[in-house]
């Protein structure tokens, strides 16, 4: 019982780690066709820089905003500079946002060192919490709450405001909004500093499980695409669903299938692909 | 949707070809050079592979940083002759590592070649470096084969050592603690799969019982089902050889998840070694007991010294892989003075370097078996807080509370009589069936 119900937390735990990253990939890539390779380099940068922020001093929650502000401005200058002329030609798109990755490895790499870095979590929840023979790291509990949090905040967005109407119109639709005068333009630099902030905060927030080292980025990129695959291109909740059910499906897996690690992950994806390529939730055309 | 499966499929395809490509492109460093294969006269032209990007950046940087330490305190020109190293980024990658050991020796004209970090990376370039009768020192590749059943005349494991040299005293020590059935866990490659079968095949030849084997693949970032399994197996111990960020993430977990304190734990030395450890708080570190053939808070003056020494040349505590390269500079020179700066006669230069006896070292005394492998002491050693004089470069280090003298690559079985098992992998781990 105790093994089904720490598998079921570190689950959606882990789920909840994948959604902040997904979140924006999802958004980037349903608006604007934009495969955006970066955005887990986005999520590495905004680890490191969070670290920085928290050893100057800042509180956690301050460093993961700043953080992401800071990843924000990268990625608007990043769409400014390369990708806005590119956009319409989603190969290189695609390939310009590798390119950044590789810079952004290399600098972080050059700024922070070599060594892998732990994030520190806010103090209030740096314990663990015991129920009978479970014990679990209440930050992990936290991030749950928080990524629920967030994934309700966007969806208010998406549905509720303005911006967000323009963004559905522009997933569903992009030629038949900007004949209908949306401005789909000012929405996609919207929606690009939207996912790099998600991402950049992210790497704060995520960065107590995940820490901080070479290579973070590659190893998530992975389970990102898995996410979105799984829950469908463009769709929030698709995003939501898909990332907990990655992260169920990969700790269970894990956990009853141990020499098969490196299969739990992609045989939902090969299976989704095969039987519903549009995803769970994503949108039929 | 049509466009979108189609884009999917695309870029999948696309990431795979970029992963495919990306590792051919080589990264080097090294300058521009004659293409002579000849030796000039007063010159040992020396090739150093580390990795300075990628994944094992870190370990790369505190290798080079050790091996200039010892050239910048002892003069790098030995009995006439001067010592040229030339740097070799590896990537951590062992495809790249094949591309600079060949530049390195058509282009470049080395005479020897050091380093580089990974098992997989020495594997790679040790049959290209017997083919070109270049020397291949390894002072941080622990592959165990090696010197074994792999052995060769130009690969020497120069202060150096093996992976399951350090992890067969630890079974016997084990089960000597009264522990009888252990839990295993490892990274799912070469270096994990030695270590870990060090540990089984003595624990389980004493009378232990391994009750499970976890493996989990390079980059896990989350230990939690791996973890969740531990106490549902109730082991008297876990065993752990995990690697890089791979250990950073492990201790953190093993200790928010409520293990630590309730299930012993031991492990390899990479495990807690000072990178891993000088990034974690205390409290998640203080204690854990390791196997290895270094210790930076061993008490010992000539280890003290370069710990000193390497602390206020380079504001961290020394690593194993810096503590290796250092030494093996010193195996160098002492190789160098040994045949009077005769280094082009390559057997006589060769066999003076296996001949060399350290009587100490950072790592303790050291000499070579005739496979190239050291025989060192083995130390269990625990992590402890840093006395005040370190305390501005490091929180915790690593203290010898017990030394095995002298151990060898084949721990107390003849060397016949080990090298009839295979070598430790995923499918033999020393536990007879």
């Amino acid at each position: 019982m105790t093994f089904y119900a720490q598998n079921v937390l570190n689950g959606l735990a882990y789920g909840s780690l994948l959604f902040l990253i997904a979140a924006g990939f999802t958004l980037i890539f349903g608006l604007m066709r934009v495969v955006n390779i970066a955005q887990t380099a986005f999520f590495l940068v905004g680890a490191y820089a969070g670290l920085t922020l928290l050893h100057a001093g800042l509180s956690f929650w301050v460093a993961a905003v700043l953080a992401g502000v800071a990843v924000m401005v990268i990625g608007l200058v990043t769409y400014r500079v390369f990708l806005h002329r590119y956009r319409a030609d989603e190969l290189t798109a695609l390939l310009l946002t590798l390119g950044v990755a590789l810079v952004l490895d290399d600098g972080a790499l050059a700024i922070w060192g070599g060594d892998p870095q732990s994030v520190p979590p806010p103090e209030g929840l740096a314990s663990s919490i015991r129920i009978g023979s479970l014990v679990f790291p209440s930050y992990w509990l936290a991030l749950i709450a928080m990524s629920l949090l967030i994934a309700a905040a966007l969806r208010l967005v998406e549905r509720r405001t303005m911006l967000g109407a323009v963004i559905r119109a522009g997933v569903d639709d992009e030629e038949m909004a900007r004949g209908l005068g949306i401005d789909v333009d000012r929405a996609f630099y919207v929606v690009f500093a939207i996912g790099a902030f998600l991402a950049g905060a992210g790497g704060v927030l995520g960065g107590p499980i995940t820490g901080a080292y070479p290579g973070l980025d590659g190893d998530l990129l992975p389970l990102a695409f898995a996410v979105i695959i799984i829950g469908g291109i463009g769709s929030l909740e698709g995003a939501y669903i898909g990332s907990l059910i990655i992260g169920l499906v990969s700790t269970f897996g894990k956990a009853l299938f141990p020499e098969l690690s490196y299969f739990t992950i992609f045989v939902p994806v090969a299976a989704i692909m095969a039987l519903r390529p549009r995803g769970l939730l994503g949108r039929r055309r | 949707m049509r466009w979108c499966f189609g884009s999917v499929r695309l870029m999948l395809v696309l990431l795979l070809v970029g992963a495919g490509l990306g590792p051919a492109v080589p990264y080097g460093s090294g300058p521009g050079g004659a293409t002579a294969a000849a030796s000039t006269p007063g010159v040992l032209k020396i090739g150093l592979l580390a990795p300075t990007t990628g994944v094992a950046a870190a370990p790369g940087h505190d290798m080079i940083n050790g091996w200039q330490l010892w050239w910048s305190q002892h003069g790098s020109t030995v009995a006439g002759v001067r010592i040229d190293t030339t740097y070799y980024d590896t990537a951590s990658n062992p495809n790249t590592a094949l591309t600079q050991v060949r530049r390195a020796i058509e282009r470049d004209g080395v005479q020897l070649l050091i380093g580089p970090y990974l098992a997989n990376e020495g594997l790679a370039i040790a049959p290209y470096a017997e083919q070109h009768r270049v020397p291949l020192f390894l002072p941080t590749v622990s592959a165990d084969d090696l010197t074994q059943r792999k052995a060769s005349p130009y690969v020497i494991k120069v202060a150096g050592w093996s992976s399951s040299l350090t992890t067969h005293p630890a079974g016997s020590w084990a089960y000597g603690k009264g522990y009888r059935t252990a839990l295993t866990l490892g990274d799912a490659y070469a270096f994990a799969y030695e270590s870990v079968g060090g540990f089984a095949q003595t624990f389980v030849e004493k009378g232990g019982r391994v009750v499970k084997q976890l493996w989990t693949p390079l980059g896990t970032t989350d230990f939690s089902p791996y973890l969740s399994q531990v106490r549902a197996a109730h082991p008297d111990m876990v065993f752990s050889c995990v690697v890089g960020a791979d250990a950073v993430h492990f201790l953190q977990q093993w200790s928010s998840f409520g293990l630590k304190g309730e299930v012993p734990l031991v492990v390899q030395e990479t495990v807690t070694d000072q990178s891993s450890i000088r990034t974690l708080p205390p409290d998640q570190v203080l204690g854990i007991i390791a196997f290895s053939h270094y210790a930076e808070g061993r008490d010992d003056a000539t280890t003290q010294r370069f710990v000193s020494d390497y602390a206020a040349a380079n504001h961290t505590l020394p690593s194993y892989m810096a503590a290796g390269f250092y030494t093996a500079a010193q195996w160098i020179q002492m190789a160098v003075r040994q045949v009077h700066g005769d280094v082009a006669d390559q057997p006589k230069f060769l066999a003076a370097v296996r001949a060399v006896v350290l009587a100490d070292s950072p790592f303790g005394p050291q000499r070579l078996d005739s496979y190239g492998a050291p025989v060192e002491n083995v130390y269990v050693r625990e992590v402890q807080r840093v006395p005040a004089r370190y305390a501005r470069y490091a929180r915790t280090w690593n203290v010898v509370i017990k030394t095995y003298p002298n151990v060898s690559q084949f721990w107390t079985y003849s060397s016949q009589e080990y090298l009839k098992q295979p070598v430790y992998s995923n499918s033999f781990q020393g536990i007879a069936k």
